[in-house]
Formats: C-alpha cells, sequence, structure tokens
C-alpha cells in the first residue's frame, strides 16, 4: 500500500504580524483562542494517518519547540515515526545549497530511511478542519507527480500574497501565477512523489536555488504531471494582520464556528490544565470565544479570549483578541485591538485601534 | 526498590447515595467541577505531594474508571521505576475474591506494597474534593514517632453525628474514636485519610484477616485495635476546604461552591494544580443571544441561551430563550430552545427536548436527568401561552 508522509516547511514563511511574529516565528502564532497555527495543519495531518512527520524550522523556534515538545499531545511521540524538529544545520562545510533546500541537503538520509513514497507538504498558513487521504487518494487516482491543494475563494486584497493555479478541463495545472483576478488559490499543501523530490532537490543544489516550490515544481511545470485537488469545505489563508484579525471575528459567526470545530472532528493542542472559564456576577459576555482559565467580570462583546485572560469589573472588551493570561484591570477600555500575552491593561486605560487597521500590544508589557 | 512510602488509593466504593449518579460508574469517576472526575483531586494532590507510588483499588463498576485513570499520564504518574498501578481484585490458585472492606482491600495487595519495601504506607479515599500536601502528614507522622496517622478536620458541630470523631489529647495523641456520636465530646472528624508504619499495620492486617466476625474495615476494626492494645495513634489537623460529596445534595452544593467569588478551593492555583483529560474541544462560543453569570464554562461549549449558577462540562450546547440556573450539565448535554432547568444536573450525552421545565425547589433534591428519565418523562410538550410567560420573565 502507497503510504504519505508529512513535512511542515517553515523556511519561507514571513514574519508578517508584527508584533506578534516579533519573537515567534508564524507558526507559532496563536490562533482561534486555544492553538497556535501549526495546530490546524499538524492536527489534519494525524487524523489522515501521517504518523511520520517532519518540521523544517528556520528562525525564532523557541515556542514553536517549546509548543510541540515530543509531539506527546498529537500522539506522535511513537517509536515509530512520530514528530522529528528538524532545525537549521551545518552539516557539512563544502555545502553550497540554500534556503529550504539546505534542509533537504541536511536531512536527506532521514527522508530515505524513511519507508513512504509520498510526502505532503505544507506550510502553517491555511486554516482548516480537513482529511488529506481524499488528496492523497486523488494523487494517486492521477499518478500524478505533484499534486495540489487548492480552493476557491471570493477574492479580497488578502489573497495578493497567495499563489493562483490555472488548469485544464482535466485539473491538470497549467501554469501556477500571482494572478490578482484568479479566484483559484493554492493552499500551499501538495503531495509529491518522494522520488521525485529527490531528483528534484539535487537538481536545484546543483544549480544554486533556494526555494523548492519555486526552482523545482514551477520551473519544471511542463515537464510534470502536476494536479490540483479542489478542497470547498470552510477555510481560509492567515498571510497579514488583517487577515488573521478578520478571520479570527469570523469564527464567532455560530455557522463558520461549527464548520472549523465541528463535533467529533478535533484539532489537537498542546494541553494546559486550566480549570473551566469563571464568569461572576457582574461578566456580560456576547459573541466571544472564552477559553479555559479565563475569570470575567467585565464586558466582553465580539472578541476571542485566550487562555487565562482576566477581564475586571467595569472593563470593557470589544473586537479584541486577546492572548493567554493577560489582565484587563478596573474600567479599562480595550477596542479594535491585538494582545500579545502577559499584558496587563492598568485601571481606566483606554486603547482603541482603527476598525480597519487593529492596534497591536506587544507581550509581557504593562499599558 | 526500595521507597519511602507507598500510596493506596481507595477507588471501588459503590457510592449508593449518589443514585443515579453512580448507576453505572465508579464514584470517583463521577464528573466534578466542569472538567474533571472526583478521583482527580486525590491524583493530583498525590503528584503535587511528591507521592510518587500510587496503587489504585478499584472494584465497582470501574470501566469509565480504568480508562480515565489509564496508565496515570494526565498526573504524571507513568513512571519508569513507579508510578501508578490499577489494583482490581483477582484470583489466585486458592480462588477469587471480592474485596470485602476498606482494610481487605490492603491484605489482598499486601505483595504489590512489599515490592517496594516501604516504610509507611498511605490510605486515601478517592472520593473527596480537597487539596492537601501529603507530605506534612507524613512529617507529622515521623516527627510524633507515630504508628498510625489519621487526618482530621473541624467540622460544624451540628454534623459532628455524621462523622468518625477523634478524642485526642493536647499532643494530638488519639485516645479515644467515637463513631457517629450523638453528644460528641469533640468536632474533629477523620477525613478517612491514614498513615502507617508498614511493619506494625501488615502486623495487624493479618491479624484481621483471621478475624471471622470483622468487617475488615480500617474504621470500625484496624483502628480500634491498634488502639486498644495503646499503639502511638495521633491525629493530623488539616486546615482548609474538603467535601465530601457523598449525596447529590452534598454534590451539587459542592458545585454552588465552587461558584463563589472568592472560591474556598482554587482549581486554577499554579501552586496546586488540578490535572485531569483534556478532551480537545474548540473554545467555547457565547453567541449574541448568550449570556452567562455566576457560572463555570468548558471547552466546545456552544451557549445561546442564559446561564445562571450552573457549572457546564465541556461540549454542551445550549439554544435560544433557555434558562439554565443553579445546574450542572455534564460533557455531551444539548438543551433545546425555551427550555428552563433550575437545580437540575443532566447526565453524559442527554438532550433535553425544546420548552421542557424543570424546576427543583430549594428544599428537594436536585433533579438528575438521565436518558431515561428523558425517555420516560419528558415528552416534547406545545408551547403554551403559560410557558412562553415563564420563560420571559426568567
Amino acid at each position: 500500500m502507497e503510504s504519505l508522509m508529512g513535512l511542515i516547511n517553515l523556511e519561507h514563511e514571513h514574519d508578517f504580524l508584527n508584533e506578534l511574529t516579533q519573537t515567534r516565528c508564524p507558526a507559532a502564532v496563536p490562533f482561534a483562542g486555544r492553538y497556535r497555527m501549526i495546530d490546524f495543519t499538524l492536527s489534519n495531518m494525524t487524523k489522515s494517518n501521517i504518523n511520520e512527520i517532519a518540521v523544517f524550522t528556520k528562525h525564532k523556534y523557541r515556542s514553536l519547540m517549546h509548543h510541540l515538545g515530543s509531539g506527546v499531545d498529537w500522539e506522535l511521540n511513537k517509536r515509530h515515526g512520530g514528530l522529528y524538529i528538524l532545525p537549521p544545520q551545518e552539516n557539512n562545510q563544502s555545502d553550497m545549497s540554500k534556503g529550504d533546500l539546505k534542509h533537504f541537503c541536511n536531512n536527506w538520509d532521514y527522508f530515505e530511511r524513511n519507508k513512504s513514497d509520498h510526502v505532503l507538504i505544507s506550510g502553517t498558513s491555511f486554516i482548516s478542519n480537513m482529511n488529506y487521504q481524499e488528496l492523497f487518494q486523488h494523487h494517486l487516482d492521477t499518478n500524478a507527480d505533484v499534486t495540489l491543494l487548492t480552493t476557491t475563494y471570493n477574492l479580497s486584497t488578502e489573497h495578493e500574497h497567495c499563489l493562483k493555479v490555472d488548469t485544464a478541463t482535466n485539473g491538470t495545472v497549467t501554469a501556477i501565477t500571482s494572478d490578482k483576478n484568479n479566484p483559484h488559490v493554492f493552499s500551499g499543501i501538495y503531495i509529491i512523489k518522494k522520488s521525485l523530490l529527490a531528483e528534484l532537490v539535487e537538481k536545484c543544489i546543483a544549480t544554486y536555488k533556494e526555494h523548492f516550490f519555486i526552482d523545482g515544481i514551477i520551473a519544471n511545470l511542463h515537464r510534470l504531471n502536476i494536479q490540483s485537488y479542489q478542497y470547498n469545505g470552510y477555510s481560509f489563508m492567515i498571510h497579514s494582520v488583517d487577515s488573521y484579525y478578520k478571520n479570527s471575528l469570523a469564527l464567532l459567526e455560530m455557522n463558520n464556528y461549527k464548520q472549523l470545530f465541528p463535533v467529533g472532528e478535533k484539532i489537537y493542542t498542546k494541553i494546559s490544565n486550566h480549570a473551566p472559564a469563571k464568569y461572576n456576577t457582574t461578566s456580560n459576555v456576547s459573541k466571544s470565544f472564552i477559553a479555559t482559565g479565563g475569570v470575567i467580570d467585565g464586558a466582553v462583546k465580539n472578541s476571542l479570549l485566550f487562555r487565562g485572560v482576566k477581564v475586571q469589573k467595569g472593563a470593557v472588551v470589544k473586537n479584541a483578541i486577546i492572548l493567554d493570561d493577560c489582565t484587563i484591570e478596573e474600567n479599562a477600555h480595550v477596542e479594535n485591538i491585538i494582545i500579545d500575552k502577559e499584558v496587563t491593561v492598568s485601571k481606566n486605560q483606554f486603547l482603541k485601534g482603527s476598525e480597519k487597521q487593529p492596534f497591536i500590544v506587544a507581550k509581557q508589557k504593562t499599558v | 526498590m526500595k521507597k519511602e512510602c507507598v500510596t493506596m488509593l481507595l477507588a471501588g466504593g459503590v457510592g449508593k447515595r449518589l443514585g443515579q449518579l453512580t448507576k453505572n460508574l465508579a464514584k470517583p469517576a463521577v464528573p466534578f467541577g466542569g472538567r474533571y472526575r472526583i478521583i482527580d483531586f486525590t491524583l493530583s494532590n498525590c503528584i503535587n505531594s511528591r507521592m510518587h507510588t500510587v496503587g489504585v483499588l478499584t472494584q465497582y463498576s470501574p470501566f469509565e474508571l480504568h480508562k480515565h485513570i489509564g496508565i496515570g499520564k494526565p498526573w504524571d504518574l507513568d513512571r519508569m521505576e513507579d508510578g501508578l498501578t490499577v489494583l482490581s481484585p483477582y484470583m489466585n490458585s486458592e480462588g477469587g475474591n471480592w474485596y470485602l472492606g476498606t482494610a481487605d482491600a490492603i491484605t489482598k495487595n499486601i505483595n504489590f506494597i512489599e515490592r517496594y519495601d516501604p516504610k509507611y504506607v498511605m490510605v486515601l479515599s478517592g472520593d473527596h474534593i480537597y487539596h492537601m500536601n501529603y507530605e506534612k502528614i507524613l512529617q507529622q507522622h515521623k516527627e510524633t514517632n507515630a504508628d498510625a496517622t489519621i487526618s482530621a478536620i473541624q467540622v460544624p458541630w451540628k454534623e459532628t453525628s455524621r462523622f468518625g470523631i477523634l478524642n485526642t489529647t493536647e499532643s494530638m495523641r488519639i485516645y479515644e474514636f467515637e463513631e457517629k456520636p450523638k453528644h460528641a465530646k469533640n468536632n474533629l472528624a477523620s477525613m478517612g485519610i491514614y498513615i502507617f508504619n508498614w511493619s506494625i499495620l501488615k502486623r495487624y492486617l493479618e491479624k484481621d484477616a483471621m478475624l471471622l466476625d470483622s468487617d475488615h474495615d480500617f474504621g470500625k476494626d484496624v483502628l480500634p485495635a491498634m488502639l486498644a492494645d495503646g499503639m502511638n495513634l495521633y491525629a493530623y489537623k488539616f486546615e482548609g476546604y474538603w467535601k465530601d460529596v457523598g449525596t447529590i445534595g452534598s454534590y451539587w452544593e459542592a458545585h454552588m461552591d465552587l461558584l463563589e467569588e472568592n472560591i474556598p478551593l482554587s482549581m486554577s492555583d499554579n501552586e496546586w494544580l488540578t490535572y485531569s483529560h483534556d478532551s480537545n474541544f474548540g473554545p467555547q462560543l457565547i453567541t449574541e443571544n448568550g449570556k452567562a453569570t455566576d457560572s463555570l464554562i468548558n471547552n466546545g461549549c456552544i451557549v445561546s441561551g442564559k446561564i445562571d449558577h450552573s457549572v457546564l462540562f465541556e461540549n454542551v450546547h445550549i439554544d435560544k430563550a433557555s434558562s439554565i440556573k443553579q445546574s450542572i450539565l455534564f460533557p455531551g448535554v444539548r438543551v433545546g430552545s425555551n427550555v428552563v432547568l433550575d437545580r437540575v444536573i443532566v447526565k453524559e450525552n442527554v438532550t433535553i427536548p425544546d420548552h421542557t421545565v424543570l424546576v427543583a425547589s430549594p428544599n428537594e433534591e436536585p433533579i438528575v436527568v438521565s436518558e431515561e428519565y428523558v425517555k420516560e418523562k419528558l415528552q416534547p410538550m406545545e408551547e403554551s401561552p403559560l410557558l412562553k410567560r415563564m420563560t420571559s420573565n426568567f
């Protein structure tokens, strides 16, 4: 039986989230009340019976390592397979490879040891709750060299940075572009035959290339059998503060919530030991996420509160994303804002960003 | 391998007075506090007190309990050398026997204890809600050179007749036990937590096992026998929150205690965390029509109704125009629209149909709703004008 291994490639992910990516890579950015961005891809992989997963990290990966640990919370701490975090290395001084090709070069023995014939390669900016097995089946059925996971969006400015895909009627990919008017968006997730991956990596390194997808796949588009597989379930891409903020708040719509978190289709994350959220007498919460460990005495509206957030009496939280362990003190008012971890907003403070552009407070500050 | 102290956790009790809640479930496995099961408090105390060698004795309806405890992972008790061991009744060459009493359960596991060649054995029960550092009682036990130490708590005088009372000298040495006395001399009640010198306990257990008229119970048989022989028995005075959730009334009350603004037992105390499984549901969503006051709510809940003085476990959905007051909703409960619940406990995965009204008055025991209860007593009703008025005034 054909089998699949996973690779989460963070080499070319940019720190687009300003203060939120000051000290952590995008994969480790907290998202949706109790997760980090990487949890979605990682959980989708484990749910798809991908039990051997490598992560190419590039920089600012301390919080990512802390989050993933041995992979135990995704059941990846197994004797066979499991999670391999592969940080940048300088194994060989005569090695000329660059970018993610350096990762492949330094870790090729890992890929060789693995018995899977295909590799699912993913970033962390595509958020969905899905099973990759259908994509894999499509990849096998069409005998493709490469199969891209694509989806169709109502285009807005947040999709400007996404790659777009042109296909023939049979689904064969004919072009990968940055066409602003093409709604057929590449998710950043694809499956490739491992033998082909080896061949293309070798060629790219020999010609001093540094970006596997661009130099290995797009450059060879017409030589390869590249297929697309269209995903029609709920999903979005996060490439900017704007898309992070907008898509987070959109989860407060019940319809969206139920699609990303259907009962029985779990997204796994690092387990915490917080008590259930506590709503006190004066609390007034509507249309919001409250994560465990929260203690609410104030008003919270249209907001996402991560674990352990305290909102004291008389405080108002509106259109806000508040990360773990923040305290909003008495009578403070925060609106249109993203507040990173462990921030204290002091008594009577008034902080308001614009609706179009939320204000971001960096972590561990007192304001 | 030698261990100073082996902990034996009695988790086989039937919990008869919890009625419906323990119908197919051991009492230690009964859900508690919005995300826990009762035994989590004791197991968390063990790991927080660095008691790493724990035998859990199970007997009654153990399936859910075994599944929950597993190899002790949530409590970091999955250890290489010692850790958690589930000890169920077993057969041997002489046949099979159930555990007959608390002392008998320990007697039948002497081999387990001897494996670790301990100096002390601590006996706990998995039925109580409290935070306690067992290292402190062990320390007192050593300092007083006691043969046995019993943890005790001061209970209100009017309740002394419900407990086993310890009468002590000023130095806390016990000179008398009084089982549920009508006129107590003292209000120091035993919490069912004991530390023994193992060599002495072993002698008494072997002696007790030979007695035909013994109930093989620590409180009734073993400890009185030790006292009668003039052994050194001391009381350890525990101060803090401790609740025996033995009845539906006290179980419900303990939950209402958790909702006080100054919670007597903080589950979010970083110095003394309570550990449990995490069910990995999404965050809880309070919708535009939802409201929650004086309540504890866990992950995966979707609340479109009004919640007041209630505890919602994970994955509970409350539809619009429903009012939940002074109630406890177990994991997976679904509440339809225009429902009124007051002083109600709803069991796992039960669906309450639209327009249901269930109210227990303050002098009644809270209503426990199971699937059978819904089938027999709750048929979906037509919306009546009276009902409409009731829900809108809530």
